[in-house]
C-alpha cells in the first residue's frame, strides 16, 4: 500500500522533463519510453481499481444483488408449481371454459391427498387464497377428507370425490385460480399492487373490490411532499441564518442541527409518542392552559407521522442548503440591493437561483427518504399514518406474500426513478449540490 | 479634468462605527466630496476604509454621526433607496444571468421600457468594449472582462454615486494597469462621482483627485496625490505612500516653517516643519530616495550630511545606493543610471545633500502594518 502510494509521487517530478524536451525538439518517444509510459498508466489504473474494489464487492452483495432479487421475485413465483406439478401440466391444456377434464381433476385430487399427508396442503391453500379469496378453507377441508380415502380410490375417481366433497370444485373459478397461481412467471403481483385484476377472460381491469395500494401510494407521495415542503419552510430560513454567521458561531450552531443524528432514531420517535399521546405533554399542557377541554387525538394519526418525520428529516434539508449557501458570496445580495432591488426581490432574483442546487439536493434527499420511510410511521402512524413501506413490511412479515411485497417495492423504486428523471428534465440533475 | 462643482455633494459628518460596543473601527470621519470628484480611501487592511464604504452603501449602520448626499441624510435610508452604484472586488456578477441580463437588472428593477433597456445595455456594453459579449455568461469571461461588466452594471442606471471596493484586487498587475486607465477614461467621459477603496497606493495615486489615507480608523491626511506624496502631514503617511528614508534624530531648532534635526552623524538637517513640534523631542527626518543626491551634484540643495556607503544595487534604469548612519540606520538613494553614477568603495564616507522642502520632521510613528 505504502509502496504503491509513493510510486506516482516519485514518478511525477521526472515526467515534465522528458516531455518538455520532446515537445520542444519535436522528437518522438523511443519504443522503450512508450512502453514505460504505458506501464505507468496501467499501474495507476490498477491502483485506482484496487482502491474501489472493496466497495464494489460490498455493493454487489449488499445493494445490487438484493435489488435484483427483489425485482426477480416480483415476477417469479414457483411455490405452486412445485406443490402440484402434475396437475398444472394437465391444466396447461385447459382453455379456462367450463371445467377441466376428469383426468385433470382426478390428478389434482391425488396431488392434494399427497400434499395433506406431507402437511403441505396448507401452503397450497395460502397461495391459492391470494388469487381467489376463500379458496384456502375449500382446499384444506377437501384435503383433510381426501386423506381419509384410499389412495387408489382417489386415483380412480378423484374428480367425483371432489364434486361430492365441495360444490366449489364444480365451479371454474377455483380451477382458474389454480392455473393462474401455478404460473412460474407472473404479472399478478404487479396487477395486485396496481389494484388491477384479470377478468375470467384474461383481460386486465380495475379491481372490483377495494382500492388499497394506489390509494396508499398517493397518500405516501402526498405525505412525502408535505414533509418536504415543511422541511423547506423550516430549513431554508435556518440555513440562511447559519450561512450569515461568522464561521465559529456557525459551526457551533451546526452542532445543534447535527445533534439529532447522534440520537437513536428510535429514541427520537419514542419521544414523539411521549409528547403526543392522550395524556402526553402536548395534551396536558393544552388542557392545563384551558385551550381544550378534552384530549386531542394526536398520536397514531397521519399528523403524527408527518410531524415526527419532518423533525427527523430536517437535518437532511439544512445541511445541503447550508453548504451551498455558505458558498454564495454575500456581495450578490448587496449588488442587487445597490442596484435598487428590495430585499425580497433581490432574494428571489439572485439568492434563490444561487441556492437552488442546495434546495434541490435537500428536497430530493428528504422526499426520497420519506417516500420509503418505515420506522416512524410504524411507531406513531397507527392505521391512519401508514405509508407504503409499512405495507411492504406487512406482506413480508405477516402475510408472507413476498411476491407482492417485491412488486410493491419494485413499483416504489420505479416511482422514485420516474421522479428523479422528471426532476432532471425540469430542474436539471446538475443542479443538485451537496456543498 | 471632470466638471468638478457642487461643493458638499457628499458629506461625512463625524461618522463613527463600532462593531463590539467597545472599540471604534472608524473614528471622527469627516469628508466633503464635490460632484464629479474621484476620492480614494486608502489604507492598510483593517484600517476602517471598507467600513466607511459599507456605511455609505447602507450595508452597515452608523454608530454615530451622519452621511448626507445632496444635502439629505442617508444614514437611515435603506440601501436599495440610495441610488448608489457599487463595484465589488469579486465582481458579484449574477452567475445565472447572461452579461446582458446582468446589465439590464438595475433597469428592469426601475421598470424601464424594454426597448430602452435593450439600447442602454448595448450602449454600455460598447462603452466597456464588450459589445459582442452580451449573450455570454459571467463564467465565460476573463477576470478583466468581468470587472468591466461589473463597472458597466454599476454605471448603467446613472446612479448619484459610484462606489468601488478594491475592484482591481483580484486582477494581475498588467490587467490592473489596463483597468486603471479604463476607469479613468470612463470617469472623464461620464463625469460620475467615485468613492474608491484600495490598499494599493499606486492605484490611488494614479487615479484619484483626492486620497484619504486611513490608519486605525482615523484619517491621517486627505489631499491630492501630489500633495500627499510631496508633503505628507505625519510619519505614517510618509511611510505608507511611496518609499521613504527615516533618519532618527533630535529636534534642535524650530521656526514657523523650518525644523532642524540633529541626526546620529552629528549633522543638523534643515527640514520642512511637519508634526514634530517640541524642541528636544525625538523625531524622524523623512526624505525620499529620489530626493537625496550624492556630492558633487548639480541639483540645488540647502542641507547636507555624511553617511557611510555600504552597498549598491543595479536595477537597470537606475541604481540604488545603500548608506548607513553611525546608529545603524540604513538609507537608500536612487540615482539615474547615467554617466554621473559614481563608484564608491565599501565604508567610504559620502556627503548626501537634499532640499529643505523635500525633508520633513515627524514625530515617531508606529510601523505600517504589512
Amino acid at each position: 500500500m505504502a509502496d504503491a502510494a509513493t510510486t506516482p509521487t516519485d514518478m511525477r517530478p521526472a515526467t515534465p522533463g522528458p516531455r518538455a524536451t520532446a515537445a520542444t525538439a519535436d522528437v518522438a518517444l523511443t519504443p522503450a519510453e512508450r512502453r514505460a509510459a504505458r506501464a505507468e498508466l496501467r499501474r495507476n489504473r490498477l491502483m485506482a481499481f484496487l482502491l474501489v474494489t472493496p466497495l464494489l464487492v460490498f455493493l454487489t452483495f449488499a445493494f445490487i444483488a438484493p435489488i435484483a432479487t427483489m425485482l426477480f421475485r416480483s415476477v417469479h413465483s414457483p411455490a405452486v408449481a412445485e406443490l402440484i406439478p402434475a396437475t398444472l401440466e394437465r391444466l396447461s391444456e385447459w382453455d379456462g371454459q367450463g371445467l377441466p377434464d376428469t383426468a385433470t381433476r382426478t390428478a389434482f385430487a391425488s396431488d392434494l391427498r399427497t400434499l395433506f399427508a406431507e402437511r403441505r396442503s396448507g401452503r397450497l391453500g395460502e397461495e391459492i387464497n391470494r388469487v381467489l379469496p376463500g379458496a384456502s378453507s375449500t382446499i384444506q377441508g377437501t384435503a383433510r377428507r381426501l386423506n381419509a380415502e384410499d389412495p387408489d380410490a382417489v386415483a380412480a375417481s378423484g374428480a367425483e370425490m371432489l364434486s361430492a366433497l365441495n360444490p366449489a370444485w364444480d365451479q371454474p373459478d377455483i380451477w382458474r385460480a389454480l392455473q393462474r397461481a401455478g404460473q412460474v412467471y407472473t404479472d399478478r403481483f404487479f396487477l395486485t399492487a396496481l389494484d388491477l385484476e384479470r377478468t375470467p377472460e384474461g383481460a386486465i381491469q380495475a379491481r372490483t373490490s377495494a382500492r388499497i395500494y394506489i390509494d396508499l401510494y398517493t397518500k405516501t407521495l402526498r405525505m412525502a411532499l408535505t414533509i418536504t415542503v415543511l422541511t423547506i419552510l423550516l430549513g431554508y430560513p435556518l440555513a440562511f441564518f447559519l450561512a450569515q454567521q461568522p464561521s465559529g458561531r456557525a459551526n457551533m450552531l451546526i452542532i445543534f442541527v447535527l445533534l439529532p443524528f447522534w440520537t437513536s432514531l428510535l429514541v427520537r420517535t419514542t419521544a414523539w409518542i411521549a409528547l403526543l399521546q392522550t395524556n402526553g405533554v402536548v395534551n396536558s399542557t393544552l388542557m392545563a392552559v384551558g385551550i381544550i377541554g378534552e384530549p386531542l387525538t394526536l398520536l397514531y394519526t397521519e399528523f403524527a407521522t408527518v410531524l415526527a418525520m419532518t423533525h427527523i428529516l430536517l437535518p437532511f434539508m439544512v445541511l445541503p442548503l447550508y453548504a451551498v449557501m455558505k458558498g454564495i458570496d454575500p456581495s450578490y445580495m448587496r449588488a442587487a440591493m445597490s442596484m435598487g432591488a428590495r430585499p425580497i426581490r433581490a432574494w428571489w432574483s439572485v439568492y434563490l437561483p444561487a441556492s437552488l442546487p442546495g434546495l434541490s439536493a435537500g428536497a430530493m434527499l428528504v422526499f426520497i427518504i420519506s417516500v420509503g420511510y418505515y420506522i416512524t410511521p410504524a411507531l406513531v402512524g397507527g392505521t391512519d399514518g401508514q405509508m407504503i413501506s409499512n405495507l411492504i413490511a406487512f406482506h413480508m412479515q405477516q402475510s408472507n406474500n413476498w411476491g407482492l411485497a417485491a412488486a410493491l417495492g419494485s413499483l416504489l423504486l420505479a416511482l422514485i426513478l420516474v421522479i428523479y428523471f422528471a426532476f432532471d428534465r425540469f430542474v436539471g440533475a446538475s443542479n443538485i449540490k451537496l456543498g | 479634468m471632470t466638471a468638478v462643482g457642487d461643493d458638499g455633494f457628499l458629506e461625512f459628518d463625524r461618522v463613527q462605527k463600532s462593531y463590539d460596543q467597545q472599540t471604534l473601527v472608524v473614528r471622527e470621519f469627516n469628508l466633503s466630496v464635490t460632484r464629479g470628484e474621484f476620492v480614494t480611501l486608502l489604507g492598510p487592511s483593517g484600517s476602517g476604509k471598507s467600513t466607511v464604504l459599507m456605511m455609505l452603501a447602507g450595508f452597515e449602520s452608523l454608530t454615530s454621526g451622519d452621511i448626507r448626499l445632496q444635502g439629505r441624510s442617508i444614514a437611515r435610508m435603506a440601501p436599495y433607496k440610495r441610488d448608489i452604484g457599487m463595484v465589488f472586488q469579486n465582481y458579484a456578477l449574477f452567475p445565472h444571468m447572461t452579461i446582458a441580463e446582468n446589465l439590464a437588472y438595475p433597469l428592469k428593477i426601475r421598470k424601464r421600457p424594454t426597448a430602452e433597456i435593450r439600447s442602454k445595455v448595448q450602449e454600455y456594453l460598447d462603452l466597456v468594449e464588450l459589445g459582442a459579449f452580451g449573450n455570454r455568461t459571467p463564467a465565460q469571461l476573463s477576470g478583466g472582462q468581468r470587472q468591466r461588466v461589473a463597472l458597466a452594471r454599476a454605471l448603467i442606471f446613472a446612479p448619484r454615486l459610484v462606489l468601488m471596493d478594491e475592484p482591481l484586487g483580484a486582477l494581475d498587475k498588467k490587467l490592473r494597469e489596463q483597468m486603471q486607465l479604463e476607469i479613468t477614461r470612463l470617469h472623464k467621459q461620464l463625469g460620475f462621482t467615485v468613492i474608491y477603496v484600495t490598499h494599493d497606493q499606486t492605484e490611488a495615486l494614479t487615479m484619484s483627485n483626492r486620497i484619504a489615507v486611513f490608519n486605525a480608523g482615523v484619517v491621517q491626511q486627505c489631499d491630492a496625490p501630489d500633495v500627499l506624496y510631496e508633503t505628507p502631514s505625519n510619519g505614517f503617511v510618509a511611510d505608507f505612500i511611496g518609499e521613504n528614508n527615516f533618519l532618527p534624530g533630535e529636534l534642535v531648532g524650530l521656526t514657523d516653517d523650518v525644523a532642524e534635526v540633529r541626526i546620529s552623524s552629528g549633522d543638523v538637517i534643515r527640514t520642512r516643519r511637519a508634526d514634530a513640534d517640541r524642541l528636544g523631542m525625538r523625531c524622524q527626518v523623512s526624505v525620499r530616495p529620489e530626493k537625496l543626491f550624492l556630492m558633487p551634484s548639480d541639483h540645488a540643495f540647502d542641507t547636507k550630511f555624511t553617511a557611510r556607503f555600504t552597498n549598491k544595487l543595479y536595477v537597470g534604469d537606475f541604481i540604488r545606493y545603500f548608506f548607513a548612519l553611525p546608529d545603524g540606520t540604513e538609507l537608500v538613494v536612487k540615482v539615474l543610471n547615467d554617466l554621473a553614477a559614481p563608484d564608491y568603495s565599501e565604508g567610504q564616507e559620502v556627503t548626501l545633500v537634499a532640499a529643505t522642502k523635500d525633508c520633513s520632521a515627524f514625530a515617531p510613528h508606529r510601523p505600517v502594518p504589512e
